[in-house]
């Protein structure tokens, strides 16, 4: 198996699927001749053509919507966005149109297509370019939302993304685009709306996703130490959620911390919080503990940035916490 | 300027004038009994009326060749799904809200779609569906079909920044798209001179390179000529174009507005030029209609819209397991 980074994983992805689908086309701002802004789409313009990967204007309403438009006329558009920052300019097209085409049309169009770029915080950026916008996505029914923290997954759940006849989010995390995991050389698909356990443990499920999976991955580590072993889930997808999953894992550990980098308020991590201490609520050892980040915009300042992120100290706390260490 | 138009109506066969002339006919009868309907409260929310405009989506869709090209509306979107052939039943039964509405009843006034004859959908955020529309031009590029789409959007959606952005891309992409702004002149309640930089709209493709046009909205046939020729342009030269169709409408925004922001003296104005007068008149000018064989259309069309009132009236309500159908494929 080949060790490759998440940038490449994403990479492969739509370099295989554009392979097998002329249907499927990319656009965004920098994705052809500079081959993209932290160069998922490099070589991907050289290969197929301006008509397959084509550069846009800085107008995220309109691109989307372009690609909406695509999609609902029969092809298979990948939008890029640079960051899910400046997503928020076309949040009317992906909210509006794009989730409720399908619906509002009693079943006669489809959108099939992909959102996708990084989300959640980097370095030394401040409020505007440091910010994990999922909730706001997974909130709206019409979309899918998948948010990866592996390259393996990367790969297989952007496959499946494209594949999709609905609209996807995928969010990925320009924190992780350099890291490195086991690709295997053949092709493969994981299917969306299915959570994967990275860690078997029987003391604690961790419930998490994305970039946050390796500050869990070193809790563990730590904790491991110490005698006590969590179980380690992986959402993958947050729409559709795989409950599932969740569920058996806090049945056999009866305790359960969600860690999650976006805002508690509304957050991803409090709906998952309520359904565990609703449907498991027999199971319980303990109150259902939440590690997100703080309630504040980001920072630029390095130390008060992580500060305002899960870190390791507050899975470890948690984990504790509701094992009444 | 008689003879003029005297010479331009020859030109026309006559199954085509008399197709202009009962399909604005259809439309005006459906819109009134629409009014009718949701005053005795079978119909609810929002519901904008087309009279008046008749002229613009009949015009403009009859310059289009529906097996190839698409349609793309905003909210007030009952005439453009009538125009491109839409079972008038369906929309009824939409508006009703009944299961076997052209949308299962989850669309409503707003929200007609009848794919099938490429009539694409209205959408009730304004401009939103100006990209939309060029999306679906970018597939047409992409694909090599030699289709165009037809973009109709109001004076209202002229000043949204997915007009602007829209109009660059597909200026810059060549798409094969008409964007045909509707101006009745009011957004809501505000006369569009109001908020308009400009009091002719024609000349904001200029910015972008796209040749802009005004026409009369209220001559059907002039709307034809101009749409035409744009659809053409964009056909065989991927040159997009935006016309400004202007008209009237003569009812409020929706049914909750008296449209207290115009003198009677107005509308009645524009009442003398109705486009289903003028085309009427000026077939009888040419002896290309009796007024018997008018009143017969006329009572075919309000045959026909009673039927799909029937219809509607007679159609169940959705059952409530369709509430989670049609969100995912």
């Amino acid at each position: 198996m080949a060790k490759i980074s998440f940038r490449e994983a994403l990479h492969q992805a739509m370099d295989e699927e554009m392979a097998r689908d002329e249907n499927v086309i990319l656009m965004g701002e920098e994705v052809a001749l500079y081959n993209g802004a932290y160069k998922v789409s490099k070589g991907l313009y050289d290969k197929y053509g301006e008509t397959r990967v084509i550069d846009t204007p800085i107008t995220e309403e309109g691109f989307t919507g372009i690609g909406i438009g695509a999609a609902l006329a029969g092809l298979r558009p990948i939008v890029e966005w640079m960051t899910f920052n400046f997503s928020l300019q076309a949040l009317d097209q992906v909210i509006n149109n794009a989730a409720k085409m399908s619906y509002m049309s009693g079943g006669q169009l489809h959108v099939p297509i992909v959102f996708r770029g990084p989300n959640g915080p980097a370095e030394y950026l401040s409020s505007q370019h440091s910010q994990a916008l999922q909730t706001i996505y997974t909130h709206i029914p019409g979309l899918k939302v998948v948010s990866p923290a592996t390259p393996y997954d990367a790969k297989g759940l952007l496959k499946s993304a494209i594949r999709d006849d609905n609209p996807v989010v995928f969010m990925e995390a320009e924190m992780m685009y350099s890291w490195e995991g086991d690709v295997p050389e053949g092709e493969y698909l994981i299917p969306l709306g299915k959570a994967d356990i990275k860690r078997p443990g029987g003391d604690v499920s961790v419930v998490t996703y994305s970039k946050p999976l390796r500050v869990v991955q070193e809790a563990a580590g730590q904790l491991a130490g110490q005698g006590i072993e969590i179980e380690i889930i992986d959402l993958r997808t947050l729409r559709p959620l795989d409950t599932r999953t969740v569920f058996e894992s806090v049945r056999k550990t009866n305790r359960c911390v969600v860690v999650d980098e976006s805002w508690p308020v509304c957050g991803m991590a409090s709906y998952v919080g309520y359904l565990v201490a609703s449907r498991c609520f027999d199971d319980l050892d303990a109150p259902v503990e939440l590690v997100t980040a703080e309630d504040v915009p980001m920072p630029y300042n390095h130390t008060l940035e992580l500060a305002a992120q899960p870190s390791v100290e507050k899975v470890v706390n948690a984990v504790k916490k509701v094992m009444y260490l | 300027m008689a003879e003029q138009t005297n010479k331009q109506l020859k030109d026309y066969k006559k199954e085509f004038l008399s197709g202009l002339l009962k399909t604005m006919l259809l439309i005006r009868r459906f819109e009134e009994n629409a009014s009718k309907m949701y005053g005795l409260k079978k119909i609810g929310g929002f519901l904008h009326l087309y009279i008046g405009e008749e002229a613009v989506a009949v015009g403009s869709v009859a310059a289009a060749d529906l097996r190839r090209d698409y349609v793309f509306a905003a909210y007030r979107d009952h005439g453009h799904a009538i125009v491109c052939g839409a079972d008038i039943n369906t929309l009824m039964a939409e508006l009703y809200a009944k299961v076997t509405g052209c949308s299962r009843g989850k669309g409503g006034s707003m929200h007609l779609f009848d794919v099938k004859n490429h009539m694409m959908g209205g959408n009730g955020i304004v401009g939103a569906h100006i990209p939309v529309a060029a999306g679906c031009a970018l597939k047409l590029k992409y694909k090599q079909e030699d289709g165009v789409v037809l973009c109709f959007f109001g004076d209202g959606a002229i000043h949204q920044g997915s007009f602007h952005e829209t109009l660059n891309m597909a200026a810059i992409w060549k798409l094969p798209i008409v964007f045909i702004c509707e101006n009745n002149q009011y957004g809501m309640g505000t006369f569009y001179e109001r908020v308009s930089s400009v009091k002719d709209f024609s000349v904001m493709g200029g910015s972008y390179g796209i040749p802009g046009k005004q026409v009369d909205g209220m001559d059907v046939i002039a709307v034809f000529e101009a749409v035409k020729e744009a659809v053409e342009r964009a056909r065989t030269k991927r040159i997009p174009g935006l016309l400004e169709i202007k008209t009237y409408r003569y009812r409020g925004h929706s049914m909750s507005d008296p449209a207290k922001y115009r003198t009677k003296e107005e509308l009645d104005a524009y009442k003398k030029q109705d486009p289903i007068l003028i085309l009427k008149e000026k077939l009888q000018e040419n002896n290309l209609l009796h007024e018997e064989t008018y009143k017969q259309w006329d009572d075919e069309c309000k045959a026909r819209v009673k039927d799909a009132v029937d219809f509607a009236e007679q159609s169940a309500e959705p059952p409530h397991e369709t509430l989670y159908e049609d969100l995912y494929m």
